[in-house]
């Protein structure tokens, strides 16, 4: 019994932080819609420069002042990114901003890199605050005490502003509609600022304040990003009492999970996310979405049309192009084109569910790994040959597809992102946790392609082969009544149910089939490379499908293509240098700017204002 | 500052995307005019008031508020500057009280104009001050049409915009707001007011405005549009 206080408690100091964290993430997207992957960034922001601050403020005063300072250095911060990276591209459609935000992530890990260096810091000690007292025998650091003792007044601070100051009815008012706030003359560029510096500001004292615990290093930002973005959502996106139940509900959660089913840890959230999710779609205290309430559709679709005698022209030079590499160039650079057409396949997976169905999934990485690992196993278990293990690489991704999306389906938005994320996280950490089985961190190695495709050059054509075939099928299924059919169950689900189609049930079969070529860009990976680690199941490869797909325009799937060879190659390219992140992120950032409709969709659009591009053509 | 219109659109031309809405719409209305601008369903009537506000943003041509240019400011700023709007669909915001709604739509006094005040306005709808912390969403359809008037009044507008007040209201709120509508004409404030229905416009407004498919079809009084029958039976259901 005391010992489950004392991990009650425990729980409840872990809370704060992640609470502090969670709800300036969570009023940061009630009100500007960004879903900022870049606040865990601004958490370790605040960790590293509330260091700093401590090293030359002395005393119990210097401790509590650094803490303060660096949530308002963090806000600063925050509002910077916001003038100059958010504004520019408020007016895309949803969701895109958060590419610019993933962007800002890469940039402040090299700036935290050349600020503070590679080694962990380890945060001092609060003065006065040192050591434990003894709670029904058992040891309870002070510390802990004092954060569970701050966080509610935090929570109340907050929760006046929000419902009892004008500004706070603005930022209500804003986040419900945001164009008739400014049509009663209230400036929401300015509100949105504000929301930012308070937003940000929170994420850097969450980073300060718990240095004394945790200290501070480079993963910070990517190990907190799942674990608010699940507060948030179990809260209910925009709710701060919300996301202050679910900070208690899973640190408590997670402090027994670790003594009692440590294999548990993981997953733990996830699994209450989805629970959760699937009994209250918008969160606990969370309110309904309601898509494009927001003023934040976008410019209407045009129709989709056959490619143009150019494009095609265009389409088959390049393919004769990529036949000759292995004949005139290295074989590194055949290994470089597999990777491609494969990474390719997997965003043009991504963009059938996201482009043309309008699913936008943080999880696609699942039925990439998956397929892999079900290729990786079938090998390693049952001696399968590669041809059959290619086979039911996609049947076994698109199965977890089908069954995936089954469950999500009741969900949009932002929350049907995120419970696709946590059965990505899921899956990722059934294959980590299960050594005996799945080999976990190590992975499994020695997959390779047959006898008669050993060697990069065969296994490149192979890889051309499936890849481009499978990238042409998925345009050949976005020309038939299917794509149609999805498209019009993204564009107006009621219209489309009126003329007969199951919206949700065509939904969910676009997203199984979409997870069975992701499926087989999976199996193409695993005997490539020879081997398959947890890595591929990682939410960082579902963010890079979901970049590219954005990156390269979310409205066409050339653009899939075209960004994913992108990325893929300047990735190549830049990760020789040792800033290569900066360099990326930047690149990433301009594009978004530059292009809001992402790289074909504006290059069409440029095209067509020179005369290039004829505009029924384009580069479908 | 004679002589100089309230509110003057010049040749105002606006689209959605491609498609070309509004025509070389121009007319103007003078201080203390309430005027009326009548159409069918779809004739350009909604997007007539969001190209003053701004909210469409016209390709060609210019509306002028108080002598000022104001055509590709930003809509607060021209809501700053004494417009207020009333849009059709009423959006208020519906997870916040009726005092809520209010404060969001609070400006300051201008000089030389009568001061909105929630006592002023709780007068002149009492249904409102009953159920003033009342969410936006437990209230009724004639209740959030006052509501959304009652905001915009907060900011104290120079001139108001209201789009379709009576539609989809009980025919006695219509008449409730009809006189809503005289009093404000009484305190001198000029509006502007989209309709579809003859009848309503004629007891409130002192001048018609026609469009139609975009362009405007008619602007006089209401004795000269009684004149000729032909041009109301063209553009006007009855
Ligand atoms: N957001 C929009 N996108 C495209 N067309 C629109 C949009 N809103 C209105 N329209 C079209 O513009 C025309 C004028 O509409 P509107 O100004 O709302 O008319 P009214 O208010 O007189 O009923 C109509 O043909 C309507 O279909
Ligand atoms: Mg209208």
């Amino acid at each position: 019994m005391e010992l489950i206080f004392a991990q009650v408690l425990t729980g409840l100091a872990n809370a704060a932080t992640l609470f502090l964290v969670a709800s300036g993430l969570s009023l940061i997207f009630g009100v500007t819609r960004i879903v900022n992957f870049a606040h865990g960034s601004f958490y370790m922001l605040g960790a590293f420069i509330g260091y700093s601050l401590m090293q030359v403020l002395p005393g119990m005063f210097g401790f509590w002042f650094s803490v303060l300072l660096a949530g308002l250095a963090v806000g600063v911060i925050g509002v910077i990114v916001e003038i100059c990276v958010l504004r520019p591209v408020y007016k895309a459609p949803e969701l895109f901003q958060l590419v610019a935000t993933f962007g800002v992530i890469l940039v402040i890990q090299d700036l935290a890199l050349l600020t503070w260096g590679a080694e962990d810091v380890l945060g001092p000690r609060a003065p006065g605050l040192k050591g434990i007292v003894r709670i029904f025998g058992e040891p309870v650091p002070k510390y802990d005490l004092a954060m569970i003792a701050i966080t509610p007044f935090v929570l109340f601070g907050l929760w006046y502003l929000i419902t009892k100051t004008r500004v706070g009815v603005l930022v209500r008012a804003a986040t419900q509609d945001r164009e008739m706030v400014g049509a009663l003359g209230v400036n929401q560029a300015w509100l949105f600022t504000g929301v930012f510096f308070l937003g940000s500001a929170m994420a850097g004292l969450g980073g300060a304040i718990q240095l004394p615990k945790g200290g501070a290093d480079l993963l910070m930002d990517f190990n907190i990003l799942a674990s608010i973005f699940v507060v948030v959502v179990i809260g209910g996106m925009g709710s701060l009492p919300g996301a202050y139940i679910a900070a208690v509900l899973i640190s408590v959660l997670n402090v027994f999970g670790v003594s009692y089913l440590p294999s548990s840890t993981l997953v733990l959230m996830f699994v209450v996310m989805a629970v959760v999710l699937m009994v209250k779609p918008y969160g606990l205290l969370g309110r309904e979405e309601v898509a494009g309430e927001h003023g934040q559709v976008g410019e209407p679709e045009r129709p989709i049309k056959p490619a143009g005698p150019k494009v095609r022209l265009a389409v088959v030079v390049l393919l004769a192009a990529l036949t000759l590499i292995p004949l005139f160039g290295s074989s590194f650079l055949s290994v470089l084109a597999t990777d491609i057409i494969i990474f390719c396949l997997f965003a043009a997976s991504l963009h059938f569910i996201l482009g043309l169905g309008g699913l936008v999934s943080f999880g696609h990485a699942a039925f990439f790994g998956g397929g892999a690992y079900v290729a990786a196993l079938m090998v390693s278990y049952a001696n399968t040959p590669m041809e059959l293990a290619l086979l039911l690489a996609p049947l076994g991704a698109g199965l977890l597809a089908f069954i995936i999306g089954w469950v999500c389906m009741r969900l949009t938005g932002v929350y049907f992102a995120m419970l696709t994320l946590a059965f990505a996280q899921l899956l990722w950490s059934l294959v980590f946790q299960w050594d005996e089985f799945t080999g976990g961190d190590d992975g499994m190695v020695d997959i390779w392609p047959a006898k008669w495709l050993a060697g990069s050059t065969s296994y490149f054509y192979l890889t051309l082969i499936l890849g481009v075939g499978g990238i042409l099928f998925l345009r050949h299924v976005a020309h038939s009544p299917f794509g149609y059919a999805l498209r019009a169950s993204r564009d107006s689900s009621r219209q489309a149910e009126a003329t007969g189609i199951n919206t949700k049930r065509v939904q969910w079969l676009a997203f199984a089939f979409a997870g069975a070529m992701a499926g087989i860009a999976g199996g193409l990976f695993v005997f490539s490379k020879g081997s398959i680690f947890p890595t591929e199941l990682e939410i960082a490869r579902s963010f890079d499908a979901l970049i590219v797909v954005f990156l390269g325009g979310v409205k066409t799937l050339s653009g899939a293509v075209v960004g994913g060879a992108s990325l893929e190659y300047l990735k190549d390219q830049i990760t020789r240098f040792e800033y290569w992140r900066i360099t990326l992120g930047i690149i990433i950032i301009v594009v978004v700017i530059l292009a809001p409709e992402g790289i074909v969709g504006t290059a069409r659009k440029v095209g067509e204002r020179l005369g290039w591009v004829r505009e029924q053509e384009g580069l479908r | 500052m004679t002589n100089i219109n309230m509110l003057k659109l010049n040749a105002v031309n606006s689209f959605y995307g491609k498609a070309h809405i509004l025509n070389d719409i121009s007319f103007s209305i003078e201080a203390g005019e309430v005027v009326s601008l009548l159409g069918r369903n779809g004739a350009g009537k909604t997007t007539t008031m969001k190209s003053i506000m701004q909210l469409v943003k016209p390709k060609d041509g210019t509306v002028h508020f108080l002598g000022k240019d104001i055509t590709a400011s930003p809509t607060h700023r021209v809501a700053k500057m004494g417009l207020g709007y009333v849009p059709e669909e009423r959006r208020i915001f519906t997870d916040l009280t009726i005092l809520e709604n209010l404060e969001v739509g609070k400006q300051p006094a201008r000089d030389g104009l009568i001061e909105w005040t929630i006592d002023i306005l709780f007068d002149l709808f009492p249904n409102l001050k009953e159920r003033r912390n009342n969410r936006g969403k437990e209230l009724s359809g004639g209740e959030q049409q006052m509501l959304t008037i009652a905001r915009t009044l907060m900011g104290n507008p120079k001139l108001l915009l209201l789009d379709e007040p009576s539609e989809g209201i009980a025919p006695v709120i219509v008449e409730q707001m009809a006189e809503t509508i005289l009093k404000l004409k009484k305190e001198g404030l000029p509006v502007l007011i989209s309709e579809q229905n003859l009848h309503f416009a004629r007891i409130v407004a002192d001048r018609a405005i026609i469009i139609e498919s975009g362009s405007r079809k008619f602007d006089g009084s209401f004795e000269e549009l009684e004149a000729q029958p032909e041009i109301r039976d063209a553009y006007l259901s009855v």
